[in-house]
């Protein structure tokens, strides 16, 4: 896909703009996570009230993508990598809408959290180790749908292991706090929804890794074992 | 991959069951005189189902569809290489003791513009059953009527019989022109580009017909509507420059087709 240039300049235009605006909602995505992440960690009303207010923008995306897709199929009726591509970006600003949620109900944690002044937030390093490993994915992901990288789409698909696996460890040491001392069940919990948004933020990077391997090949990887996802992305 | 087998497919749906070659090209050539225009060319064409011919104006389609009937024999200098065998009985249609006349009873064309006989609708659909010796004015009338049933026309034209057929609309002469292509009982029909000429909604009819009209008979379809071919075809081929690039189930081809060039054509990056 991409080498050679559409007949009609209009459709390629079309395509175009529409991949540029999932890469720039990607992005807005990517920063709401890290301004998230960040509030968590610092309890800064600022950035937190920013992340609320931008999930809006996230939306906007989302409608005015699905809108374009619309108007593809409709006057181009879309075959072959193209016909994937729309598929694909139909399915890819759903997995960004959600993550730009989860981004906002981390915020709203953050709010939360700090408003009662509980400063347990610092305490769990473990919960950044896994947002940082969550961003990960999503930038690479969003490199990979740029450059229609197959293989760069199956190290996310899984990348998304150790989310996971973070995710236990996550539970697991504040199932120790909240049996020694029952006063942190409150803020725990507030703490694991932070962890399990973080944890849907590596599935929905991981869906959207999954569409570009099925732009790319032609096969639905969904519902796959990693092995039969990485024969796939060998195949010429 | 399919991760939910459980499910019944949307292409299984599309493709009932186990397919039964009816006709095969193989290692064909055409020459107009020294022109070669179809080069070594291999295709299966499958019972009961519909197969779509798409490429470019002048890659050879159309004059792939005319080999199956033996049309090019109307010209000087024409040359046929190789074979097309028909099944069951494995007959060489291209052999020279087959008769082209004979090879057109079994294997009907239908045109790009309907081109009814300036006869009454009811002779336009007789024409075939007549040449082939039939007398009987009660079995005229009977496979007059069930060829007009079969290309879905009965009901608009069994009062005016009689009537001139160019006093029919261009989707109803179309849809007659199929009708007398059906009274011989063919085996295959075949289509050159029987939409172009139309208007979306006599395009829809015909295309519903070609879906109706496969459980009983083979369809070859030439045409230049990609949306067409992935509309109705069961299988599709795709040609350049006399050759075949790639052939497939249609639905395969036109998600993930093999071939670059395919891919090219399709997505309309060609040329």
């Amino acid at each position: 896909m991409g080498i050679t240039e559409h007949s009609s300049k209009a459709f390629e235009a079309d395509l175009d703009t529409t991949r540029t605006r999932v890469l720039q909602m990607g992005g807005l995505v990517e920063a709401q996570i890290v301004a998230a992440i960040e509030a968590f960690a610092s309890g800064e009303m600022a950035l937190i009230d920013q992340v609320i207010e931008n999930e809006r923008r996230v939306n906007g995306y989302e409608v005015a993508i699905d809108g374009a897709c619309n108007h593809i199929v409709v006057k181009r009726q879309p075959a072959a990598g193209d016909l994937r591509l729309i598929m694909g970006i139909g399915k890819i600003v759903t997995d960004l809408e959600r993550i730009g949620d989860e981004a906002e109900k981390v915020a709203r944690m953050a709010k939360a959290i700090h408003e009662h002044g509980s400063h347990h937030a610092q305490r769990f390093p473990a919960v950044s180790h896994a947002a940082q490993i969550a961003i990960g994915m999503l930038r690479q992901g969003l490199d990979a749908f740029a450059r229609l990288d197959a293989a760069s789409a199956a190290d996310v698909v899984k990348e998304d292991k150790a989310i996971d696996q973070e995710f236990t460890s996550v539970l697991r040491q504040l199932i120790t706090y909240m049996m020694e001392d029952p006063r942190t069940i409150t803020p725990a919990l507030e703490i694991v929804w932070v962890a399990k948004a973080i944890e849907r933020i590596g599935d929905h990077a991981k869906n959207l890794a999954e569409q570009v391997i099925y732009i790319v090949k032609g096969t639905d990887v969904r519902h796959t074992s990693f092995a039969d996802i990485e024969r796939e992305v060998a195949k010429e | 991959m399919p991760a939910l087998s459980v499910l019944p497919s949307v292409e299984a749906h599309a493709d009932r069951g186990h397919a039964v070659p009816k006709a095969e090209a193989r290692s064909l050539s055409f020459f107009y005189g020294d022109f070669r225009a179809l080069k070594n060319l291999n295709l299966v064409v499958h019972e009961e189902r519909v197969t779509a011919l798409i490429g470019p104006s002048g890659c050879g389609k159309s004059t792939l569809l005319r080999c199956f009937n033996r049309m090019h024999d109307l010209y000087p200098g024409n040359r046929y290489q190789g074979e097309i065998r028909l099944f069951p009985d494995d007959t060489n249609l291209l052999a020279p003791n087959v008769d082209p006349i004979e090879v057109r009873m079994r294997l009907s064309m239908v045109f790009q513009k309907p081109n009814p006989f300036p006869k009454s609708i009811f002779e336009n659909v007789a024409y075939g059953l007549r040449v082939r010796g039939e007398r009987s004015r009660r079995a005229l009338e009977d496979r007059v009527e069930a060829a007009l049933r079969g290309a879905a026309l009965w009901d608009e034209v069994k009062d005016r019989l009689r009537d001139l057929a160019f006093n029919l609309s261009g989707g109803q002469q179309q849809r007659l022109c199929i009708a007398r292509a059906l009274a011989t009982d063919p085996e295959i029909l075949l289509f050159d580009e029987p939409t172009s000429a139309l208007d979306p909604i006599a395009t829809a009819s015909i295309e519903q017909l070609i879906t109706d009209l496969k459980q009983k008979v083979t369809i070859l379809i030439v045409t230049h509507n990609m949306q067409q071919a992935a509309r109705v075809s069961d299988y599709t081929a795709y040609m350049y420059l006399g050759e075949l690039i790639e052939f497939g189930r249609t639905d395969e081809l036109f998600i993930k087709p093999k071939n670059r060039q395919t891919e090219d054509y399709i997505t309309g990056r060609f040329g």
